[in-house]
């Protein structure tokens, strides 16, 4: 697989703020990444840099191999960007406006791609309705087709789906998995992160313009937070000291994290032998939030608070 | 050439869907024009053997090319703008020419088209000459390309509508209403004859006057040479902003 993104060193400054420091990043055709990271980390920045828009001060990118500055007209042509912004061109129709986004890629006759995309973003009962006329939601869903109609290669979505019903956003992600397994390179934005949990294969965490985690989802998940086993005692039975340093006690329940499910026997164990019964039991799963909020916070998800 | 083609049906389909404003209504303006000087003038003033209603007719007409080419350019990327989705022109694959010429030949289409109407209505209450019809097309588009060019530098500097209408005001508006639309230049005091002749405008309208009567104010030759170097002066810097991504990539 060759690279379908290459993200080298892009600094952009904009009056006295740092919006990317020196960011590198490096994507495969194919994959389904993610870009994280809360307000004004330079999520929005990069994507622009990518599509143009913006120009960094230093630094490359590269859109399948072709630099997009020097090489614009062929990184653009692979190139299909999903805005943050809920624009619309006032004056055309929902088809209109896609025929001559098709047309501005050099494309004619495109009618049958055409329908097919808004069959898939169950637009096609308002094809000849003015985009004015539209619902927020159904504007996202035309913003989505008009940045598929050239079938680029790479598909980058700034946070599609915020404003958007649930419905909405289980179709979307039906049809751009579609796309990702037939070939095409997705690079998502949003704050929803069981999204990017289960969509993207890795992920990439972005803070104060910087690249803070960068890894697959599955490691990401497995070395921030591992799993969390959260006990409830028989009343008045006490910790035994051996232990008693891993707890963080939150709801009544005592929460230890663990990298691995072998730990989970070891601490039963250590209670059993000091005379303690478990009387409730439940083990969760790390998401991606939690390890956000660690990353975020600048600490490993392993180091709990310490029980009172 | 597609991108370009597709730009500038998108350009020209924008302004004819609201035709009625971007059309008709200056046509009438212009008629209005027309009705209140002629009726006040036509007895008193004769200007180079020519009644005052015939002379002011071409003159109306490339005023309205002007002023609507300027409006085309100009209120399609401030919308554009403000609205956000100057991004779907700024998202494909279209060069700095492109994109140049796709804007500016839709303001010269509609310069125009508006021209035209003028004409057609305005035509009727003079006897007009075509002394020299390639003059009156040459102008009309060399002027009509200059206010597109000028409407586009507009539309990208301004970030709000009341900049846009300020360059509109007190540029745009003053150039072309001193231009010599409404009088000979002639009849004016030496000083602001002289002034007259710094005014870009003055020539479009004078060498577009030329194609209809023969007659003119200055030779047409030197009209076109000033026009065109106008032209390009304006088009280039157009095109270096563009190219530089000024206020539309940062």
């Amino acid at each position: 697989m060759g690279v379908a993104v290459s993200i080298q060193q892009i600094t952009k400054t904009f009056g006295n703020l740092k919006a990317l420091d020196r960011v590198c990043l490096e994507i495969a055709e194919g994959e389904f990444f993610g870009l994280l990271g809360p307000n004004g980390a330079g999520k929005t920045t990069l994507i622009s840099c990518l599509a143009g828009l913006v120009r960094p001060d230093s630094g490359q990118l590269r859109v399948m191999g072709f630099d997009v500055q020097d090489a614009y007209r062929e990184a653009r042509r692979l190139l299909g960007i999903v805005p943050q912004e809920l624009v619309f061109d006032p004056f055309f129709t929902v088809r209109e406006t896609l025929r001559i986004q098709s047309g501005y890629f050099g494309i004619r006759k495109n009618d049958d791609w055409i329908d097919e995309i808004l069959d898939n973003l169950d637009l096609t009962a308002k094809a000849d309705t003015n985009m004015r006329r539209l619902s927020g939601g159904m504007k996202r869903r035309v913003l989505v087709a008009q940045a598929l109609v050239h079938k680029p290669p790479v598909i980058v979505l700034d946070e599609p789906t915020a404003g958007v019903d649930v419905e909405l956003r289980q179709g979307l992600w039906q049809f751009v998995r579609r796309l990702n397994s037939e070939g095409h390179t997705v690079i998502l934005t949003t704050h929803y992160l069981e999204e990017a949990e289960t969509l993207c294969g890795r992920v990439a965490m972005l803070k104060h313009g910087s690249v803070v985690a960068l890894d697959s989802t599955r490691n990401l998940l497995d070395r921030y937070s591992g799993h969390t086993l959260s006990l409830r005692l028989v009343n008045g039975d006490d910790l035994p000291l051996s232990i008693r340093e891993r707890a963080s006690l939150s709801g009544g329940y005592l929460n230890f994290h663990l990298a691995s499910y072998d730990e989970v026997e070891p601490l039963l164990a250590a209670i059993r032998q000091s005379g303690g019964a478990v009387e409730d039991m439940r083990m969760t799963e790390a998401d991606l939030e939690d390890v956000f909020i660690d990353v975020m916070r600048g600490r490993n998800a392993g180091q709990g608070e310490v029980a009172q | 050439m597609s991108g370009l083609r597709t730009l500038l049906y998108k350009e020209v389909l924008r302004f004819w869907k609201v035709s009625f404003q971007t059309v008709a209504a200056p046509v009438l303006t212009a008629l209005l024009y027309l009705l209140i000087f002629a009726h006040v003038l036509e007895s008193r003033i004769e200007i180079n053997g020519l009644g005052y209603t015939a002379f002011l007719v071409p003159g109306l007409v490339m005023m309205s090319v002007l002023q609507n080419a300027f409006a085309n350019s100009s209120s399609s990327l401030i919308q554009a703008k403000v609205t956000g989705s100057i991004i779907f022109v700024l998202l494909p694959p279209l060069s700095y020419a492109e994109f140049y010429l796709a804007y500016v030949a839709a303001a010269v289409l509609r310069g125009l088209m508006v021209g035209l109407g003028v004409l057609a209505v305005t035509g009727w209450f003079a006897s007009l000459e075509f002394a020299a019809p390639a003059w009156i097309v040459v102008f009309a588009m060399i002027g009509g390309g200059i206010m597109g060019s000028l409407g586009m530098i507009a539309g990208i500097w301004a970030d709000k509508f009341d900049q846009l209408a300020a360059f509109q005001n007190f540029l745009i508006m003053p150039l072309t209403m001193l231009s010599g639309v409404f009088y000979s230049i002639h009849s004016l005091p030496p000083f602001w004859q002289e002034v007259s002749h710094f005014n870009p405008v003055f020539y479009m309208i004078d060498g577009f006057r030329y194609g209809f009567f023969g007659v003119s104010d200055v030779s047409p030759a030197v009209s076109l040479g000033i026009t065109s170097a106008s032209f390009l002066v304006v088009g280039l810097a157009t095109l270096a902003l563009l190219r530089k991504g000024y206020k539309l990539r940062y």
